[in-house]
């Protein structure tokens, strides 16, 4: 919970996006405009994820809060929740059909709620967001959120710590090292998966995300619409086998393999 | 891509726990070239199997159930793929452990070791559950955990080992061929994306996927996909620290509908009480499409909320630990069908067979029996209940499935009563006389679609004629679902004369040159008998147990009615066009669907009859268990010509009348007009189907015949057996011969009266059927089967002024006046044996049946 007595307490608002939950198919709807998703769960990208994990830590380390948003219809109140049971302790819906959205919408409803909060008496210090989304891959609403808000931008990190009124953000460069970046609060950054481990809801963590009320709010104004003629799917990719082994003679290549995956520990 | 072999003497679908187990045991049973194929890659193709909770508990109110589980643990057993971890059943309220009393009478009557036990016998073993949450438990030693994946793959090699198997994953079905023939289709051939495969015989073994795979070849396998909900939660420190994946017993708590059982470090909380979530076959997503497997869809986590908290009600310190969360949650699929019961046997087309709706505790058992039904025409437990032939036209309707899965998944944990009726779906099978019966407040029960008075509340009045006769039941349990004017309805048709309808009856006629074989074929009783006979015959499998027990009627040198139960019907028409002549000299036809039967009985039936025909109906122009065609006044001076049948199920004077549909209505009507100055009424099937029955010592099939029980230890023998040969013959001459030795029978069917109703509490109880048999103090009996006794029918006497109970003794205490105990809700109750054979209690010497 806030501690607003020391006045250290962050508050980070953190912005989602439900999408389909893929498996290894993917097949489109037949006006080629989205994924096909009629069997299909729903998640938010493994970048929001790691967005969500960032928020969370970071509420928890300075005694603030974490309040999830989202742009979408009453569907996505799943995900709202889902972050809700992790440790979120405030969710806004932003009430619209996402599909009618480009970035540049996206972005100014988000900044809306966040001056609309900030009139309200919340300032958000730090606005966390997936670097992209895992359906339409625009790359985009972060960095034009951010020229909305006029808040300084950090794109692409991995993990994020706050001291004072600043907060220093990592990030893999692009030639494989590490960027580090000290930019001052409010801030924007958009976060890769990677760096951070997102946990998994405990019962009563979801127990506790089903008494918080959401926030809904209809967006004001008519979106631009995202310019997207429709999507194609690229031609399947012959999917690659290599036998390690056989028998006992296996387990050493398995294990390598495993080692350099990274999922042993 | 994968190929398939070009041929195959036989082609199992599925390689899930059924398919696999299902080869195996016709590997053993001596099958060669088998050729399994699946569209999933091996060990774990992405079935139902692949999710499953692989929990055990023997204990089921269904005797096939718990024989199919028992016989699968004792196979998971032997391969070395079972743990012990034992289970409990919790009870959060006074209602449930009620339930759970009862359900100590079936593991009484099964044989499985079970005890009630209190909370603080709970925490004992199970630590982090919280005792003020429930008042007591069902504790069963014999729960476990099995690897079903594992047990397939030994099945597998096993059957590979034998060199008879070729096993080919990641091929689909794309088509099953049949061709036509005299007796109808015969499946032919599978077509699969790695070829195609001329096929002698081929199971569908497909799970979820099997209706999709009959529609192939014009098959109905009436199954839902259908969710049920499942999570994991840990790491919980509490488990963690303990070694192997279970060494905490599994907790069901039955009230909430959830079990909690662990898993390594984690506790899996499975839930049955959500919305009824169901898919089609067709919209399940394929392997590449699915995220984790075809089968484990999208979790949706608001259905699962409520038993979230109930379950963290129940271990709050274990599902609340630091660090515990839910680390995988999915809606796995699995199949249910209208009745509950599995789809197993032969289809309508020739050699193409299904082993569907099949769970993993009754996995390797359903792969055995039906194996063995493969290889020898029936199996040694009786799969009746499970038979594919049981299944009505509208029982096969996608919709009929849908919502009485709808209707029962809430109840799979639920207190269900013997006799409780679906409330979805019905009215699907109206009798002509339905209107009459509506005015006369009929209450309906359901007999296989069809809606049948169990009794009438216009007889309420009887209740004051008959006074304490009626044997009122003072415990709402005992009288659920039942009323003291069956008992009314009875006194009045055994001092006057009842009008039943009995319109659910299955007839069939055998017809042609070739009848007369097929049926002394298919029947023990001698059917080569005079034209307008009446024979009531038992009906064996090869091995001597019961197929069915029925009545026929010769009407023509080559032409033979068959009558048999509704509940049964679907499978003897089944059974009887099975044995009919391949040259096409005999055929089947069902007039069910033409044909309402009536029956009359009572000492008043003959003058009730008489004052609607000119016939000669007196006992010397219509002689017992002969039938003829006579014309009956009805409404308005219209004469109906009726099949009339002197033949009786209640013990009474009087006729079965078998009228076309279409003047049904007429008829009724007029029975019981001329019935009226009479005394008689419209009596429900309460009387026909318990009260009259009982009181006679009739046997009837589901109850005290099936396949595991022979004429000899039923008591149903004749002096003679015909010379012509029939199904079963052989068995049955050595049963005789058995019989006639000093070893006897294994076991005696025989009829008990309770001595004393009254309880602990003071109120009296009344047993419904499947309570177990027990000496005066409390202990087991066995029979030479092995098997524990237990009330097959029970019902009230109401001429005797006796609560009856029929069972299968051992044969040292099948004798008259042995004194005995029932065990009811964990209660005993002083019985007496009163029949140890097929007399009647009512009227022994049968004077009014003859009169």
């Amino acid at each position: 919970m806030a501690n607003p007595s020391t006045g250290s307490g962050r508050r980070v608002l953190v912005c989602i996006k439900r999408v389909p939950d893929l498996g290894g198919e993917i097949s489109l709807t037949a006006d080629g405009m989205s994924v096909d998703d009629s069997n299909l769960g729903h998640t938010v990208s493994p970048h929001e994820e790691a967005a969500v994990e960032l928020a969370i830590q970071t509420a928890k380390d300075t005694g603030g809060e974490a309040t999830v948003l989202t742009l979408g219809s009453s569907d996505a109140v799943e995900q709202l929740r889902n972050a809700l049971a992790l440790g979120c302790t405030g969710a806004v819906l932003v009430e619209a059909d996402a599909s009618a959205y480009g970035p540049a919408d996206v972005a100014a409803a988000i900044a809306d709620v966040v001056r609309e909060h900030e009139r309200a008496g919340t300032t958000y210090d730090l606005v966390l967001l997936g670097n992209d989304a895992s359906d339409t891959g625009d790359f985009q609403v972060g960095i034009r959120l951010s020229y909305l808000l006029d808040r300084p931008v950090v794109a692409g990190v991995s993990t994020l710590g706050v001291s004072g009124d600043r907060v220093t953000a990592r990030g893999q460069s692009p030639d494989g090292g590490t960027e580090i970046y000290e930019v001052p609060l409010p801030a924007v950054l958009t976060v890769m998966e990677g760096g951070v481990e997102p946990r998994y809801p405990s019962i009563p963590g979801r127990m506790k995300a089903k008494k918080i009320k959401i926030e809904e709010i209809a967006p004001s104004g008519e979106p631009a619409g995202s310019g997207r003629v429709r999507l194609t799917l690229p031609p399947a990719q012959p999917s690659q086998v290599t036998v390690l082994g056989e028998g006992p003679e296996a387990a050493g290549a398995v294990v390598d393999l495993l080692e350099k995956l990274g999922v042993t520990r | 891509m994968a190929s398939v072999p070009t041929s195959a003497r036989v082609v199992v679908i599925g390689a899930g726990i059924v398919g696999n187990s299902l080869v195996y045991h016709l590997a053993r049973l001596g099958w060669r070239d088998i050729v399994q194929i699946d569209k999933g890659p091996l060990p774990n193709p992405g079935g139902s199997t692949g999710h499953a909770s692989n929990f055990i508990f023997p204990v089921d109110h269904s005797r096939e159930i718990t024989d199919l589980t028992l016989d699968s643990v004792r196979q998971y057993q032997e391969m070395g793929v079972f743990t012990q971890s034992g289970g409990f059943e919790v009870a959060r309220t006074e209602e449930r452990m009620e339930e759970l009393r009862r359900r100590m009478s079936s593991a009484k009557a099964w044989g499985i070791e079970s005890e009630l036990v209190t909370p603080e016998q709970v925490v004992e073993k199970v630590p982090f559950l919280d005792a003020d949450r429930i008042v007591g438990a069902f504790w069963t030693p014999t729960v476990g955990v099995v690897d079903s994946l594992r047990a397939g793959t030994i099945m597998r090699e096993r059957a590979l080992e034998l060199g008879v198997l070729t096993v080919v994953p990641t091929v689909e079905v794309t088509g099953l061929d049949t061709e036509d023939g005299p007796t109808g289709p015969t499946v032919k051939r599978v077509r699969t994306t790695g070829g195609d495969i001329e096929a002698e015989t081929v199971v569908i073994a497909c799970g979820v996927w099997s209706p999709k795979i009959g529609d192939m070849a014009g098959i109905s396998i009436p199954l839902t996909p259908a969710v049920h909900q499942m999570i994991s939660v840990g790491p919980c420190p509490q488990l963690a620290e303990r070694e192997g994946e279970i060494s905490f017993p599994i907790v069901r708590d039955m009230d909430t509908f959830c079990y909690e059982r662990q898993h390594g470090a984690d506790m899996e909380v499975g839930s049955y009480a959500h919305r009824a979530i169901l898919h089609e076959p067709e919209e399940i997503p394929s392997i590449e499409q699915a995220k984790l497997s075809p089968t484990e869809m999208p979790f949706t986590s608001e259905d699962f909320d409520p038993q979230l908290e109930q379950a963290f009600e129940l271990m709050p310190e274990l599902l609340g630990a630091e660090g515990a969360e839910i680390r995988y949650a999915i809606n796995g699929l699995l199949s249910l069908t209208c009745d509950g019961s599995p789809i197993l046997g032969e289809s309508e087309v020739k050699n193409l067979w299904t082993a569907s709706a099949v769970w993993v505790k009754e996995g390797p058992g359903v792969g055995r029996a039906v194996a063995e039904w493969m290889t020898h025409g029936e199996s040694e437990i009786d799969v009746s209940a499970s038979d594919i032939a049981r299944f009505y036209p509208h029982q096969m309707r996608r919709e009929h499935t849908r919502l009485r899965t709808t209707e029962s998944f809430i109840k799979t944990y639920g207190i269900v009563h013997p006799s409780e009726q679906y409330e979805s779906d019905r009215d699907q099978r109206l009798a002509p006389m339905h209107d009459s019966e509506v005015k006369l407040g009929a209450r309906f029960f359901e007999a296989v679609g069809w809606e049948r008075p169990q009794w009438y509340e216009s007889n309420a009045d009887l209740l004051d004629v008959y006074g304490e006769a009626v044997m009122p039941r003072e415990h709402e349990w005992d009288s659920r679902w039942w009323s003291p004017i069956v008992n009314a309805e009875h006194l009045r048709m055994r001092e006057s004369a009842g009008v039943i309808d009995l319109t659910a009856f299955a007839i069939f006629d055998v017809t042609g040159p070739g009848a007369l074989d097929a049926v002394q074929r298919t029947c023990v009783a001698q059917c080569d008998v005079a034209v307008g006979r009446v024979i009531y015959t038992p009906v064996l499998d090869h091995k001597g147990g019961f197929r069915s027990d029925l009545t026929v009627m010769r009407l023509g040198e080559e032409h033979f009615r068959v009558v048999t139960g509704g509940a049964h019907g679907m499978a003897d028409k089944k059974w009887f066009a099975d044995q009919l002549p391949g040259d096409g000299s005999a055929r089947l036809s069902d007039v069910t669907d033409e044909i309402s039967t009536i029956g009359l009985w009572g000492p008043r039936a003959r003058d009730i009859l008489g004052s609607l025909t000119s016939e000669d109906v007196s006992h010397e122009g219509f002689g017992f268990l002969t039938c003829r065609e006579i014309a009956l006044r009805t409404g308005g001076g219209r004469e109906v010509s009726v099949l009339a049948s002197r033949i009786s199920y209640v013990g009474e004077l009087g006729w079965e009348l078998y009228v076309p549909m279409g003047q049904a209505a007429a008829v009724w009507d007029a029975l019981l007009e001329a019935g009226a100055p009479h005394g008689a009424r419209p009596v429900g099937i309460g009387v026909y189907a318990t009260t009259g029955r009982i009181e006679k010592g009739y046997r009837a099939f589901g109850y005290e015949l099936d396949g595991e029980r022979t004429i000899m230890e039923a008591g149903m023998a004749r002096p003679k057996v015909k010379k012509a040969d029939f199904v079963g013959k052989e068995a049955y001459l050595q049963q005789r011969d058995g019989a006639q030795s000093s070893s006897g029978p294994k076991t005696v069917l025989c009829t008990l009266s309770v001595d004393d109703h009254t309880s602990a509490s003071g109120v009296k109880r009344y047993m419904l059927g499947g309570e177990p048999i027990l000496t005066r103090d409390g202990a087991t009996l066995t029979d030479g089967h092995g098997h524990h006794p237990y009330v097959t029918t029970a019902g009230s006497a109401p001429s005797l002024g006796k609560h009856l109970l029929m069972a299968y003794l051992p044969p040292e205490e099948a004798r008259v006046g042995n004194e005995l105990a029932v065990s009811y809700m964990e209660e005993l109750y002083p019985v007496t044996v009163a029949a140890a054979d097929a007399t009647p209690l009512f009227d022994p010497s049968n004077d009014r049946i003859k009169g």
